[in-house]
């Protein structure tokens, strides 16, 4: 269906299925509760997801597909949401021309640096590509001021032209919208103690994402996929038979610099607001961080990892110490103090501890990813089967 | 032109940081073939075996004197240090004014024993896995080295101050026949710059002139057949794994006066020192010393007044766009050998 | 046309839920149950704190974060002692809570980025139903935060933010700045620069290559050329930059006899220490002696740069050596509870707290309109600065600027400054229209819902 073989067409109506039910899934515990700190079922972090979900995905089409490890990709997300941003102070404040001009501009700013970049490669590439980020970076900061806002970033105004809407009332705050439904508008269920936010942003961008995955599918799937893992395996045997690589490997950095840029366009239509250090190298690593621990070259592995990374981020670090005397509140004082004492350093503001632990856990127990995680867990699950007959068998042995 | 003078000879000094940090990172990624996230942490440790050491001779048991009050008017607790006990309080001075480069001392055997646990504990696994995988591992223990700083130290920049002869500066524009205070420069810098020197004069001797080191540079060029020659290469690669760590962190230890560390330092050097070590060519010691000066020297001279008039901004990107043009002149930065990381 | 733009969840948290397993679909409307966002119903108010726990500025935002820790208690009157709501002029906190809803906070790590600030922010009104955001430790955030804020419709109160921007062309109405400014820096330092060193001066500037380093740099290019000094070249360097050197390098070639650092937290500790090691401070120019100004100090930041600070100066909001009472009580509540005083961003937090719960008090309300109005053209005094005004056309707190200089011979490791002089209200008070502060408007107050 859709072009697709059996076991991707399922892998996409699991992943449709998990972002459609998000916000129940990711709300498993009731309000009020000691556990409803884990609930990540709120509005802008499940747009976060998604968004660098679609981050992810595209740079994995790049380097999951064709090894080229590209160090500055959050420079492409950076530029299109100054494209998206500038599109919704001078256009309108509906959020479809500010993503159409994100991918357009970031395509085009993709092309220029891949051009360049792509002359080297191994590591002399991901310097290159390092470099042009970096001095995005650097000049949008400081220089390029007037056109991005330095360090205090653009936002849309109200004294924006903003030609195609009707004049703001005094007093409105200029919101991003489709045709009118803001991307801040939610609707909520309330069952017994639960409470799940359905938020209008999120399904869009949620979309937006399910769209961005199946093409990415196909990509997989397709003759131009084969070529680029052909890069990837010997890129000079290719050459040695004739084939040009580089239009291949342009072709695959325009697309996965196009990806950036939807993300860039989607987190300033779910959050109107653009910031240099969403350039700054730290970001580009972050997405080559999410990418290789979800298990760089699959399909849904760097959603998994810009999940798991954006969850830490927002809900390990919230929780402080406060908190973990009310969790702990049912042990006896000594030991409670003891136990939050033990803990507290590797919660709130130790968050990065604890995100670096799981990075090398991760990484010298799963080589593969969490993906290889999950198929480890799926093995052992048909394997426990398999593996309490191969028991069987063995104990009926000595009775031969 | 006393202006570029004094810009060379800045840059000359700042690039004998980089010089430094880029050739202990390149005896590990561009000859063990590791990318080492965690190279701009072994420097930061570098930076706090200093800081440890003058909190360890600054150690104290407190005195209360009732003559003062502190700020919530209760008497004042003084604090004095053990080594006034020992030594006396002039000669203790003298040893805490000159914790920095006792640290010297201290960091080696410290900075050895951690680079020789990275690399039989963790780096060691990972040679033959993908370069994907090491950032990430690295990049992790990056993580974790630089959170246990901040748990001990906190996230402050901590002043560790050179000895007191070294503060102050020479004038080297009355010497060149200039006017007095047009060419002045930092003591404690000219005494950077003459250390990494000699780290750096040592380094290469070492690999150059002893039987070890031509192993070791053996083992760089192919190392299975050294392997298969029966020489334990594994264990001469450790060593090397120390000696990188050892570099690294002596370059912390005497930067601390320079810039009072902070557990984030190591951060803030670390695509700095991967763009060096690149720029000068994957696997090769002295295009990190070159590419290290050369950057240095640029940047330098990219911060004068008179360049920024012309181009503003240009301070801000100079590293990156030299990396750039060397990149793209040169295939494999200024001395890179074939081969090595291209894949 | 918009609906419920962020979630009553601060409503359903608090209140006791009935009805399990029955599900009650409603889409929110202006018209629904509350009348503003997060409206608290329960028994309880929640707060957020959103102050830098990770990246350069983790110390000052912890420092913050106990200052927090420290108004909820004396809000809800659990704490050893009340701090400052003794000495408040404004004697509409009972210590029972805000309208006698038990505080209750949330905290985040703004890691100094905009877009995390603007995350953590999000989380905390979105998940925990929280009601007014505070904290932060630059400009950059409390900009992006302040907008945040106004979409959303919860008060905002800013933590240190030294921009001319965060009151100026980014003003908000539902953002509200204790914390005082570039220009105040500048108004006040000027006559003290004047008196100790002379109005016939030459000064150089190095200035952070972003907008708080601009502003600043205006506001001291502007009020020193006032009293008679020229300016004799301003560069910028990068906020990255961690070796000034070959910035310093240059200062005695051009003839200058004054270094003004526009540079704040490690931009500042690292140029200062690289500025005294060059010898700068032992030269003798045009037969002066050489000086440098810092014009944004923060005891904090100051401890980094070591005895590198001695007799230097520069401006501040507040420092505990301050002998008025409220400072007095404020000191000795933070140093009993904490062991050590508080630093400028401790006490302008706690103040922020306090100057919230006491407007929500006044106002008989927590809806955002409500709050803004109580605010607005606000006097009070008893909180360490003297009589102050929370002018009504900016959202910005006018009071005394203290000039402070490095001590020469600090007795313990918090006695860094020594303060030489508070410069009075009037002298750093501009118009709301200064061109300084030109572009933007507050807009009107956002209740969201």
């Amino acid at each position: 269906m859709f072009g697709l073989n059996k076991k991707d067409f399922t892998l996409l109506l699991i992943v449709a299925g998990l972002t459609m039910f998000a916000p129940f899934l990711l709300n498993p515990f009731p309000e009020g509760s000691a556990m409803a700190q884990f609930n990540a079922g709120y509005p802008d972090l499940m747009q976060r997801f998604v968004i660098f979900g679609i981050f992810a995905i595209g740079f994995n089409i790049l380097f999951g597909l064709t090894g080229y490890l590209s160090f500055g990709h959050a420079a492409f997300l950076g530029v299109g949401s100054y494209a998206a941003i500038w599109m919704m102070k001078l256009l309108t404040m509906n959020v479809i021309p500010a993503m159409i001009m994100a991918v357009i501009v970031a395509g085009v700013f993709a092309l220029l640096v891949g051009f360049i970049s792509l002359r080297r490669s191994g590591i002399y590439f991901s310097i290159l590509t390092l470099a042009f980020a970096q001095m995005s970076y650097a000049l949008a900061y400081s220089v390029l001021t007037p056109i991005t806002g330095g360090e205090t970033g653009l936002q849309p105004k109200m004294a924006d032209p903003r030609i195609l809407d009707a004049a703001l009332t005094e007093g409105a705050t200029p919101r991003a919208n489709l045709f009118g439904l803001s991307m801040t508008s939610s609707y909520e269920l309330e069952v017994g103690n639960w409470l799940f936010t359905f938020n209008a942003g999120y399904y869009i961008a949620a979309v937006v994402m399910l769209l961005a995955f199946y093409l990415s599918i196909r990509i997989f799937r397709s003759p131009f996929g084969m070529m680029l893992r052909a890069v990837k395996s010997n890129q000079q045997r290719m050459n040695y038979t004739g084939l040009n690589s580089r239009p291949y490997t342009l072709a695959a950095f325009v697309i996965s610099g196009m990806y950036a840029g939807l993300a860039g366009g989607l987190m300033v239509a779910m959050d109107t607001q653009v910031g240099p250090e969403r350039m700054f190298w730290t970001a580009s690593g972050e997405v080559v961080l999410m990418t290789i621990l979800g298990g760089a070259g699959t399909l849904i592995g760097p959603v998994l990892g810009a999940g798991l990374i954006k969850y830490m981020e927002n809900i390990i670090s919230k929780i402080n110490s406060g908190i973990l005397h009310e969790w702990f509140a049912f042990l006896p004082d000594g030991l409670e103090d003891l136990i939050v004492t033990l803990i507290y350093p590797f919660i709130g503001k130790g968050w990065h501890l604890t995100l670096g632990i799981v990075f090398m856990l991760v990484v010298i127990f799963l080589p593969g990813g969490l993906v290889q995680g999950g198929q480890k867990i799926a093995a052992w699950v048909r394997g426990g089967k398999a593996g309490s007959r191969d028991k069987a068998s063995k104990s009926t042995k000595p009775a031969e | 032109m006393d202006a570029i003078i004094l810009q060379i000879l800045n840059g000359l000094d700042k690039g004998s940081a980089y010089a430094l940090i880029a050739l202990g990172l390149t005896l590990i990624f561009g000859t063990l073939g590791v990318v080492n996230f965690a190279h701009g942490a072994l420097f930061m440790i570098g930076a706090f075996c200093a800081v440890t050491l003058s909190r360890i001779l600054t150690l104290s048991h407190t005195v209360i004197d009732e003559t003062k009050t502190d700020f919530l008017g209760n008497p004042l607790k003084v604090d004095v240090p053990y080594i006034y006990d020992i030594f006396g309080q002039a000669t203790g001075d003298v040893i805490i004014d000159w914790a920095v480069p006792l640290s010297i001392l201290f960091a080696i055997p410290v900075m050895v024993g951690v680079g020789v646990i990275m690399e039989r504990g963790l780096i060691k696994h990972f040679y033959k896995r993908p370069h994907a995988d090491q950032i990430l591992v690295t990049f992790g223990l990056a993580i974790v080295l630089q959170e246990v700083i901040k748990y001990f130290y906190g996230a402050n920049p901590i002043p560790t101050p050179a000895p007191s002869a070294f503060t102050g500066s020479f004038d080297f524009g009355a010497m060149l026949g200039f006017d007095p205070n047009t060419i002045i420069y930092p003591y404690w810098r000219l005494v950077y710059f003459a250390f990494a020197a000699i780290i750096i004069g040592a380094v290469f001797a070492f690999l150059q002139f002893t039987t070890f080191g031509m192993v070791v540079r053996a083992g760089m060029a192919d190392r299975e057949t050294v392997g298969l020659l029966g020489i334990n290469i594994d264990k001469r690669f450790t060593i090397m794994f120390g000696l990188a760590a050892a570099v690294a962190g002596l370059a912390g230890v005497m930067y601390t006066p320079i810039n009072s560390p902070n557990y984030h330092m190591g951060m803030d050097f670390l695509v700095l020192s991967f763009v060096v070590v690149v720029v000068g060519g994957m696997g090769s010691l002295p295009g990190a010393v070159l590419a290290g000066f050369l950057l240095g020297i640029l940047e330098s001279i990219a911060s004068m007044t008179q360049v920024l008039d012309v181009l503003p901004g240009l301070n801000q990107i100079i590293i990156y766009l030299v990396a750039i043009i060397i990149l793209l002149t040169r295939p494999r930065g200024l001395m890179g050998r074939k081969g090595v990381m291209e894949e | 046309m918009s609906k419920s733009n962020f979630t009553r969840r601060g409503l359903l948290k608090t209140s006791a839920v009935g009805g399990a397993g029955l599900a009650v679909p409603t889409i929110f409307t202006a018209s629904s149950a509350s009348a503003f966002t997060n409206e608290p119903t329960g028994d309880t108010v929640t707060l957020g704190f959103n102050v830098p726990q990770s990246g350069p500025y983790a110390d000052e935002g912890a420092d913050e974060l106990r200052a927090y820790e420290l108004a909820v208690e004396h809000l809800n009157g659990t704490g050893a002692d009340n701090g400052m709501l003794e000495t408040f002029s404004s004697k509409a906190l009972k210590g029972n809570g805000i309208l006698g809803k038990k505080v209750e906070y949330v905290t985040g790590d703004t890691q100094t980025k905009s877009d995390a600030a603007r995350a953590s922010a999000k989380s905390m009104i979105e998940k925990d139903g929280a009601v007014m955001i505070t904290g932060g430790s630059s400009s950059g955030v409390a900009v992006a935060v302040q907008a945040l804020c106004q979409e959303a419709g919860v008060i905002f109160m800013a933590g240190l933010t030294h921009s001319n921007d965060t009151t100026g062309k980014d003003k908000k109405a539902n953002g509200f700045r204790h914390f005082f400014n570039s220009y105040m820096s500048g108004a006040a330092l000027a006559p003290v620069l004047e008196k100790m060193y002379g109005s016939d001066r030459k000064a150089y500037h190095l200035t952070a290559d972003y907008n708080w380093g601009y502003t600043t740099e205006e506001a001291i290019v502007s009020s020193t050329e006032a009293m008679g000094w020229e300016t004799v070249n301003t560069v910028k360097t990068p906020l990255t930059q961690t070796d000034f050197s070959s910035y310093i390098a240059p200062v005695l070639q051009s003839g200058a006899d004054v270094l003004v650092l526009n540079h704040y937290g490690g931009n500042m500790v690292n140029s200062l220490t690289n500025a005294v090691q060059f010898g700068l401070r032992d030269k003798q120019v045009n037969g002066k002696n050489f000086e440098i100004v810092v014009p944004l100090y923060s005891r904090l930041m100051a401890k980094g740069a070591g005895a590198n600070v001695k007799g230097i100066f520069g401006s501040t909001n507040w420092h505990w050596s301050l002998q008025d009472d409220a400072s007095k009580a404020f000191v000795k509540s933070f140093g009993t509870k904490y062991g050590f005083p508080p630093s400028q961003a401790a006490h302008t937090c706690y103040v922020q707290a306090l100057l919230y719960a006491d407007a929500v008090e006044r106002a008989g309300t927590f809806n955002p309109c409500g709050v803004v109005e109580a605010l607005e053209g606000f006097e009070f005094d008893g909180m360490g600065n003297g009589p102050t005004l929370y002018r009504a056309e900016d959202h910005q707190c006018f009071k005394d600027v203290l000039v402070v200089k490095g001590k020469e011979n600090p007795t313990s490791e918090f006695d860094l400054l020594e303060i030489v002089e508070v410069t009075p209200v009037a002298q750093v008070t501009y118009p709301p229209d200064h061109p300084q502060f030109a572009g933007g408007s507050l807009g009107s107050c956002n209740p969201g819902a």
